[in-house]
């Protein structure tokens, strides 16, 4: 199925979001993704075929069902895989939503470029959440299988540029993107920035293994060892000073 | 002291209106929980021989130890203590901590079966007199039920009624005894029968004789209270009596009576008042406060009445509903919400957790944010108390003094009472539509007139048309189960000493309650958007369905069936409506299970949604176990559009939740929880019970129990010990949805 103006293709729903975004939100989890991130936990989303063709204003109903949950922050993040593969439908999706008052969020690993991406970045999400895969060209192909840092880096400048907010995510994979040299690039590249709100730093943990067993595909991650406390304490006394606010999930 | 003229005065002071007393003597607080004291060193004593004397139950096999010649009543047993040298509150249904008692005029038959049980009999003079001389509730209903309603019964459409057992759900208010003392009461009952003079109808000749039997149970209560050595004439005097006095008016009822549900009401804030004036006035400390609210709330945990075993299946884990609602606005717009309403709060820290007293929040948005903060707190740290919608009820009834009786019900206090009515299968009522009127597991004709399904695939107007004449027949027959019932508790186990803390002539509400709504919702839906195919054995009865395609599943706020869930409520409850009930009551519905969602399932042959045969409901209103795939927000949206105006004697909803899933801290799971009962009940929702817990955490209560003593899990309504849950039911809660996050 392809994505058409008024339909998304979606992998699944999730009513109480409490780890996507600022307050309870409705998640949306699109089917597809451009990357296949080594230690990806939603491996079902990435295949581009599956996923439940949905119409766009069922998916505006289901947000407004929600309103009374929304308090001050929450609303809807789509997720993914990539949502940025269906930005054409997302436009209208946004647009529903922002008629009805509510805060929209995009959960993307922000490679996507298209005119319509771009206008969601620029413009019409209310917030962006970018995931950093790595701090480096080579890095960054190792773990998603596919250079791209460049065209991230594009996104968020755009986003910064446009004076709105964004958050980073950043996993922190023990021997891949926990150096100290990875973790100084990441407070070189962004402490400056305006409009970056929040950094979250995700652990590495191992949740997704199953789906990809399921699915009869090969975890290549299996041997990477699960954070210690230690090395997330200290990623996080290094990046806290540079930024406004750093969490760890 | 002269409560004239200590608090500020009004129409209480002329005639008997608590309420009106409580609405100028409330001191809001708007505070946080920090002010809260831990349990003294007499309390922490207390529950440590009460702790001890819980293990020894348990040990026994749930029963530590029962009077087997006393036949109970207010006076019957000598004082009994659980070690008076610290008891600050005072009083026991019997003479020793955790003893039973015999409460035969229910039924004489379950007391004697409940003793057989643990190998015990009632004394031969007990026996003599049940068997040959004195008649009960149980004698009475079975002398008048007809053949009809026998087979409802038997074959499990209607179960659970109250006709072996005490109806209970009526709310003395017992406040009363603390602020007007029983004196004043005597007086004021002696007034009201003066009154009730000719033309000697039934209903004025019942009356009569019911206020005779309130002034009588009056009387004993100060019989009662000599017993302890307390003047319960008189009114209370500082806040520990307040608490005392109080306590003695519930325990005459418990004394008195063994119904399902015993609530207590609500009586924090009342309490509060007195407690506040002490604490002005400098004579007692918030330590002293935290003292009286956690003793007498170890008394109520301690309340016991003697059960078999078949019970269990539908009250599972020995409940009392000992419900006590804290919290909700006064018409006026201010708070209810007092410093007494955290300490009782507080009690399940400084005691631990515990179902009993069921406390049960009623929430407003407009409740103060500290208050809201704490019982997230309590929710998630203990998963021992429930929620029900004050702006609904509140608003809706324009009553602002209401207790809940037994899990969900409103009732305003002592002005209205209600009469228990179990449920009817709603998901058999179903079957007798696909079954031209046959009982699905034994053909036994049920009902007229339906007639047979021929085709292949069941028709969604067919079937609709069948289901409407089966639930119009099977409400008559429960209405005149339910008719009968009341008219032979009212005459064979009437609550005197309730009835005598309520006005003389209170609103009555008779309480019908539905259990399968969500397997006949999703079973519906799957006639109208899927194909269902009926597996027919020799007789034509159905044994199986097929199902070709997918259907929309109640649980996923999807209206396409979750509309047809509100029409079914919608429809049976004016069904019911249209009958006629004893002593005029009022008709209302209530869709709840407690935890015979089990035994119905069993008694359920399968059903078109694709359930297999025996396999047990959801509890209460919830989707059905693993049908809700969009996560908690989604589930709770499909239970909020049960319209309330069609089950006003509540809907019942029970989420479970990792504590992951709140959030990823403790402050954000807090703000999450409140956020959720915001917008649950800002969609004009009713009733939440919360339980924050790890599965795992459960498993291991399973393998250990001797480690999880206090492990309290809410199920339809109530809570219970997990550990004394059967195997059976443990597995069951185990099935049930845990929402976790993706
Ligand atoms: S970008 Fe996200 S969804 Fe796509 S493969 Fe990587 S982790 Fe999975």
């Amino acid at each position: 199925m392809s994505p058409t103006e008024n339909k998304l293709i979606v992998h699944s729903i999730e009513s109480f979001g409490t780890h996507d975004g600022p307050g309870i939100r409705l998640v949306v989890f699109l089917q597809g993704c451009n990357l296949q991130c080594k230690y990806c936990q939603n491996a079902d989303t990435i295949a581009l075929k599956g996923g439940t063709s949905t119409e766009i204003e069922s998916l505006v109903k289901r947000a407004i069902n929600m309103k009374t949950y929304f308090g001050d922050d929450g609303g809807v993040t789509v997720s993914g895989g990539e949502p940025m593969l269906q930005s054409k439908a997302l436009i209208p999706f946004f647009e529903g939503l922002k008629k009805e008052g509510i805060h929209t969020n995009i959960d993307t690993n922000g490679l996507i470029r298209t005119a319509e991406a771009k206008h969601l970045i620029s413009e019409l999400a209310d917030l962006v959440m970018f995931d950093v895969k790595a701090t480096t060209e080579e890095g960054f192909k190792t773990i998603t299988g596919a250079k791209g840092l460049d065209r991230l880096l594009e996104n968020i400048q755009l986003r910064e540029q446009s004076k709105k907010p964004y958050w980073l995510r950043y996993v922190l994979v023990p021997g891949y993107t926990d150096s100290e040299e990875s973790l100084r690039w990441l407070i070189e590249t962004f402490s400056e920035n305006n409009h970056l709100e929040k950094f979250e730093i995700l652990p590495y943990h191992k949740l997704g293994i199953y789906k990809w067993e399921s699915l009869g595909m090969d975890y290549q991650f299996k041997e990477v060892e699960e954070n210690t406390p230690e090395q997330i304490e200290r990623a996080f006394e290094m990046l806290k000073p540079h930024f406004k606010d750093v969490i760890v999930k | 002291m002269d409560l004239e003229n200590t608090f500020k005065t009004g129409r209480w002071c002329k005639a008997i209106e608590v309420k009106d007393f409580v609405t100028l003597n409330i001191t809001p607080y708007t505070g946080d929980h920090k002010f809260l004291e831990g349990p003294t060193a007499r309390t922490s004593k207390l529950w440590d021989i009460c702790k001890d004397a819980l293990k020894e139950e348990r040990q026994n096999n749930g029963l530590r130890d029962v009077d087997v010649n006393i036949v109970s009543g207010l006076t019957a047993f000598e004082a009994g203590y659980i070690d008076k040298e610290s008891e600050v509150i005072v009083g026991l249904q019997t003479d020793k901590l955790l003893k039973r008692a015999m409460k035969p005029y229910g039924g004489y038959n379950v007391v004697k079966k409940a003793l057989s049980e643990h190998g015990l009999k009632p004394n031969p003079v007990v026996h003599e007199s049940f068997s040959k001389y004195t008649k009960t509730h149980n004698d009475g209903v079975f002398d008048a039920y007809t053949d009809e309603i026998r087979k409802f019964r038997s074959l499990g459409f209607l179960t659970g009624l109250p006709d072996n057992y005490a109806r209970g759900r009526i709310i003395g208010d017992y406040r009363r005894v603390a602020l007007y003392g029983i004196n004043r009461l005597i007086e004021g009952k002696k007034e009201d029968l003066e009154k009730i003079t000719g033309p000697m109808t039934d209903a004025t000749i019942r009356l009569r004789e019911e206020v005779s039997e309130q002034l009588r149970a009056l009387s004993d209560m100060i019989e009662m209270g000599k017993i302890y050595g307390l003047d319960l004439s008189r009114p209370a005097q500082n806040g520990q009596e307040a608490v005392q006095w109080t306590y003695m008016a519930y325990l005459a009822a418990v004394k008195e009576q063994d119904g399902a549900a015993m609530s207590l009401g609500s009586v924090s804030s009342f309490l509060d008042i007195f407690i506040e004036k002490d604490i002005q006035d400098g004579k007692i400390t918030e330590t002293d406060a935290q003292e009286y609210i956690d003793q007498f709330v170890m008394k109520l945990r301690m309340v016991r009445h003697l059960r078999m075993e078949a019970y269990d299946q539908i009250f599972a884990g020995d409940p009392t509903w000992v419900t006590e609602s804290i919290g909700g606005l006064l018409i006026d717009g201010r708070s209810k919400v007092t410093k007494t309403s955290f300490r009782f709060l507080n009690t399940l820290y400084n005691l631990g957790p515990s179902p009993e007293p069921n406390i049960t929040i009623l929430w407003s948005k407009n409740l103060p944010k500290g208050f809201k903060d704490y019982c997230a707190k309590v929710s998630i740290e203990t998963s021992s108390i429930q929620y029900e919608n004050d702006d609904l009820m509140r608003t809706s009834s324009n009553c602002d003094d209401y207790g809940i009786a037994c899990c969900v019900s409103m009732q305003e206090l002592g002005k209205h009472i209600q009469f228990f009515g179990a449920r009817t299968n709603l998901a058999k009522t179903l079957l007798l539509a696909i079954n031209s009127g046959r009982c699905e597991n034994t053909g036994t004709q049920m009902v007229d007139g339906i007639p047979f399904i021929e085709e292949e695939y069941l028709d969604y107007a067919k079937v609709i048309d069948n289901f409407k004449i089966a639930m119009k027949e099977v409400a008559r027959v429960y209405n005149e189960a339910m008719n009968i019932i009341h008219y032979m508790h009212d005459k064979y186990y009437y609550e005197k000493a309730q009835m005598a803390l309520i006005d003389t002539n209170p609103k009555i509400n008779i309480a019908y309650g539905i259990a399968g709504l969500s397997i006949v919702a999703d079973s519906l839906s799957a006639i109208k958007h899927a194909k269902v195919k009926p597996i027919r054995d020799e007789n034509g009865l159905t044994v199986d369905f097929q199902i070709e395609g997918d259907f929309p599943k109640y649980g996923n706020d999807d209206d396409r069936v979750d509309h047809i869930a509100r029409d079914v409520v919608e429809h049976f409850n004016l069904e019911l409506e249209k009958l006629p009930v004893y002593k005029n009551a009022m008709p209302t519905m209530s869709v709840l299970t407690i935890t015979s969602n089990v035994v119905y399932g069993k008694k359920t042959g399968a059903t078109p949604d694709g359930r297999a045969k025996g396999v047990a409901f959801a509890p209460g209103a919830n989707p059905m176990h693993g049908r809700d795939t969009h996560g908690v927000i989604a589930s709770l949206n499909s239970v909020a559009k049960i319209d309330y105006k069609d089950s006003k004697d509540g809907i019942s909803n029970t989420l479970s939740v990792v504590p992951k899933s709140l959030g990823s801290t403790p402050e954000m799971r807090i703000e999450n929880l409140v956020r959720t009962l915001d917008g649950y009940f800002g969609c004009n929702a009713q009733h939440l019970n919360v339980n924050v817990l790890d599965r795992d955490t459960l498993l291991h209560a399973m393998e250990h129990p001797e480690d999880h003593p206090q492990l309290t899990i809410r199920v339809s309504g109530y809570a219970v010990n997990f550990v004394r849950l059967t195997r059976e039911q443990q597995q069951e809660v185990l099935t049930r949805s845990f929402h976790e996050t993706m």
